[in-house]
């Protein structure tokens, strides 16, 4: 059995005539409500939902609150000193350097208590604005710084779990633009950076150092400036006026910019109490007072009128613009091919699938890339293995060939050796036979030294000797003598022998 | 009040941020005029309420709403009438926009005319569920689209009331099942309907036992204890969480009683007074004052009637004879952000991770969760992993039923 989800909208027949429509509803409210069939209801006792208010408060109390603001200026123009002015403390900062090559932004977070309220600030400050030679990167880090912070939180929103109650928020708030007191113009620098800024952030100018111009001049540098930044469109954030209770005070506002303004925390005695003020040899600039500067209308508007104000517009304006942009960037859209509303779901996987296909894709592309490159390199190295083998072969065939041919050289030699001491066998055989046939010897032997007759020559070979050598081709044929034993008469005509020899 | 999902813990919730070294202020500077400015704007936008009364036919739901609001809210149906009950579960919603002293509220009522009326009531529960979740399903729609609305129309259900019929014994299968499905998906405070026919003993034995029988399956209702932060919130909520469910008697009839004009229940044996008509009281509600409020009450309450029924006037507004004062202040004058913020950041936030794990089913119409109940278990917190999956599990049950 279905059962029907039926969304009735009654009428009441019996409501009493005298309907209390509060004088302030707007009637375009009235034309919603009765657009939308909603009819007001009176009640006849107090129901005390009017505490509301304050229970909305409470929770934001207990929350916190979150504020994030950006000053952009030259170095040296008065960020920082402004900021611990508009908040009556000392943050901790040092003077910055001139000469940073490039533009880099600083944030720091403090917590404020007062009262009950608890304020996490972040001052974001620029390190190094207008410093450099050539500004034309000036500008890009503080865009990206915030489209940076945009980013973290549009990654957070898109999670699938997310915190976002408890998710600290560095969306900048406002943007103080600090303008050098020329008394001129604006500058190009200036123009630029902030024709990039305003579909970014709040932007709030504010003319620094205001105690170097003169009234008169400040009059007309102010309309200047407004002149200038109305004719090139740049948005700067206007105080709204919707509200009976701030508007007019905020309309006056609006006519005051930009705000001309003195920052100290230097304390003088003025009168018969201690003010905060800069002292001048030709007098005494209070940076409370309304005559000398717009400081006290800087911090009326920032902080006490219209921060909500502001955190809601850097909410609902600059952050969905930047989200509108950055989803239809990457391909998602409202609206489908036929005109039919596409869910994001439907995008998101229709874009995961395409995701993981091309994903497949490459991954078989690398694949075959990389088997491909192991062939190719097999192939290579097996190359590289027949040749090697190829040339141990040819270097195996060499030294056998070598070495056979040693062979050879050794066979030969050792049938010399043979053939020399079957020589050398007969010669002694010889010799023995020419000792007996002759007697004496001695004169014989003078005689023989003087008769050059012939002459043996005896050489001996260790064959022994010339194998241990290695039978090298050019072996040195040590002759050596054997030093056997020989009978003495033999051994006399040995060295008789030997000693013709060597007279000769 | 923020509730933490991931990890409840007693201590307040400071969100997670970069070291923050405490600044000493040497002057005023005029921070605290920012909770001014957000009253202003919260003011100007109006406020937006749902809420949602579940419960048998016959126990005087609407009358409780009209007593509730102190207006017309609902046309009810007088006893007699023969109005058929209907055959099947319907949802009837009607939206007022009341005001009170400069504070728009955007008020919208669901009825649930049929609930548990049929004799075989299984799966009543299922299209009130689909109900909330459509409304849920409604909210991410808007929220996922590329241009979005400034202010997302919010229709989610953020609180619902469920009646619990005065048997005087303990909750039954029917109660138990609803409220295991449902305390998950929304806020839920109990209530015993047409308290005015128990005594004050039988009264807080059905209230002991009824707590029990929660306890023993784990169900959660409004206030959840896991969300309690901080030690303040701890000690108002659980003597809230004492009282719980409170014992109620709608009226919207006028009787004249003690040269007062109340709105009432007349008897034989008595009259059951009801709130006070005529001007309106102008009280400046703060936590402080309703909390002293109602540990007055409570011990006026109990000093009240003992034993028998209080002879000569049962008054709706007087805390001896039934709790709907308490009922209100919780529901209007207390926590009604509250309700709000738990809806937003838990059942919201655990509907829309359901829905974005279950990537394989296309939106193409509401999708109705069916939440099995779980046994009685440990930790019963609300817990997304779990109600993933019984959503699979139970998908295809959900197909028997279309």
């Amino acid at each position: 059995m279905t059962s029907e989800v039926a969304r009735h909208l009654l009428f009441q027949s019996h409501m009493p005539t005298k309907t209390t429509c509060p004088s302030s509803q707007v009637s375009d409210d009235e034309q919603k409500q009765k657009r939308e069939n909603i009819r007001s209801l009176t009640m006849s006792g107090h129901v005390g939902f009017e505490s509301l208010p304050d229970q909305l408060v409470n929770r934001s109390i207990q929350q916190g609150f979150c504020f994030n603001i950006l000053c952009v200026g030259e170095t040296g123009i008065g960020k920082s000193t402004l900021i611990d002015t508009l908040f009556n403390t000392n943050f901790e900062d040092h003077e910055s350097s001139h000469f940073y090559p490039h533009v880099r932004l600083k944030a720091q977070t403090y917590e404020l208590h007062e009262s009950n309220v608890r304020l996490k600030l972040t001052i974001v400050n620029t390190v190094g604005f207008g410093d450099q030679i050539n500004k034309e990167e000036s500008y890009q880090p503080v865009v990206d710084y915030i489209d940076a912070q945009f980013e973290a939180y549009l990654q957070e929103e898109l999670k699938i779990k997310r915190s976002l109650f408890n998710y600290h928020d560095s969306r900048i708030h406002v943007c103080l633009y600090f303008i050098s007191p020329t008394g001129h113009s604006l500058k190009t620098l200036d123009l630029l950076t902030m024709k990039t800024l305003d579909s970014k952030v709040n932007i709030i100018p504010v003319i620094a150092k205001a105690d170097t111009i003169s009234k008169a001049e400040l009059q007309k540098f102010k309309i200047k400036l407004m002149s200038e930044l109305v004719s090139n469109g740049v948005q700067i954030y206007q105080f709204p006026t919707d509200d009976e209770t701030i508007a007019k005070i905020n309309a006056s506002m609006n006519g005051h910019l930009p705000f001309a303004v003195v920052g100290s925390m230097d304390e003088l005695k003025v009168g018969n109490k201690m003010v905060k003020a800069r002292q001048y040899p030709w007098g005494v600039v209070q940076v409370e007072n309304e005559n000398h500067c717009d400081f006290v209308k800087l911090r009326e508007m920032l902080i006490c009128t219209n921060m909500e104000d502001l955190r809601e517009q850097t909410h609902t304006r600059h952050y969905e613009l930047y989200r509108r942009c950055k989803l239809e960037e990457m391909g998602f859209t409202d609206v489908g091919p036929e005109n039919k509303p596409l869910s994001l779901q439907e995008t998101y996987e229709a874009k995961r699938h395409e995701f993981y296909g091309e994903r497949q894709r490459k991954e078989e592309e690398m694949k075959q890339m990389f088997v491909q490159r192991v062939k190719e390199k097999e192939a290579i190295l097996k190359e590289a293995e027949r040749e090697l083998q190829a040339k141990f072969e040819h270097l195996k065939r060499v030294h056998q060939e070598e070495r056979m041919k040693l062979e050879e050289k050794r066979r030969l030699l050792e049938e010399e050796i043979i053939a020399f001491s079957k020589k050398k066998a007969t010669s002694e055989i010889y010799q023995n036979q020419c000792y007996m046939a002759s007697g004496s010897n001695l004169k014989k032997d003078k005689d023989r030294k003087k008769d050059p007759g012939y002459r043996f020559e005896l050489l001996c070979f260790d064959v022994r000797a010339c194998e241990i050598n290695g039978g090298r081709k050019d072996a040195e044929e040590a002759p050596i003598l054997c030093k056997t034993k020989v009978p003495d008469h033999r051994r006399s005509s040995q060295a008789k022998v030997i000693k013709m020899l060597k007279d000769q | 009040m923020d509730p933490l999902r991931q990890s409840p813990s007693p201590c307040s919730s400071r969100p997670s941020s970069p070291k923050t070294p405490p600044c000493e202020m040497l002057g005023y500077v005029g921070i605290e005029a920012v909770l001014d400015q957000l009253k202003i704007k919260a003011m100007k936008m109006g406020f937006e309420f749902n809420i949602m009364v579940v419960g048998q036919s016959g126990l005087g739901k609407s009358t409780m709403l009209n007593t509730l609001f102190k207006s017309k809210v609902w046309k009810c149906t007088p006893p007699g009438l023969a109005m058929p009950t209907p055959q099947t579960l319907q949802l009837n919603s009607v939206t007022h926009v009341i005001e009170e002293k400069g504070v728009k509220l955007k008020l919208t009522v669901t009825d649930t005319p049929g609930f548990g009326d049929q004799i075989n009531n299984d799966k009543c529960w299922n299209p009130i569920l689909g109900y909330i979740n459509e409304q849920y399903e409604r909210y991410l729609q808007e929220e996922i689209l590329i241009t979005r609305q400034r202010h997302i129309p919010d229709t989610r259900v953020h609180c619902c009331v469920y009646f619990v019929p005065p048997t005087g014994h303990c909750l039954r299968p029917l109660d138990i099942e609803f409220l295991q499905r449902l305390c998950r998906t929304v806020n839920v405070v109990p209530v015993i309907a047409r308290a005015d026919s128990l005594t004050l003993e039988e009264r807080e034995a059905f209230r002991r036992r009824i707590q029990h029988n929660l306890r023993t399956h784990c169900i959660e209702v409004y206030p959840q204890k896991c969300f309690d932060e901080d030690i303040n919130d701890r000690i108002l909520n659980s003597k809230i969480r004492d009282r719980i469910p409170f014992a109620v008697v709608g009226a919207d009839q006028q009787h004249l009683v003690n040269g007062r004009c109340v709105l009432g229940r007349k008897t034989k044996w008595g009259i059951v007074e009801g709130p006070r008509v005529g001007k309106p009281t102008t009280r400046k509600q703060t936590d402080l004052e309703i909390k002293s409020l109602l540990a007055a009450r409570r011990t006026q309450g109990k000093a009240g009637g003992q034993g028998q029924r209080s002879g000569s006037c049962l008054a709706v507004e007087n805390m001896a004879h039934c709790e709907f004062p308490l009922l209100r202040d919780l529901l209007i004058r207390s926590h009604l952000q509250d309700l709000k913020d738990i809806t937003h950041n838990v059942h919201y936030e655990n509907y829309r991770v359901c829905r974005l794990n279950e990537s394989h089913v296309l939106p193409h119409g509401p999708c109705w969760v069916n939440l099995a109940p779980t046994p009685p278990g440990p930790s019963v917190a609300p817990g997304p992993s779990k109600v993933c999956r019984q959503t699979r599990e139970d998908s295809d049950d959900n197909e028997d039923d279309y």
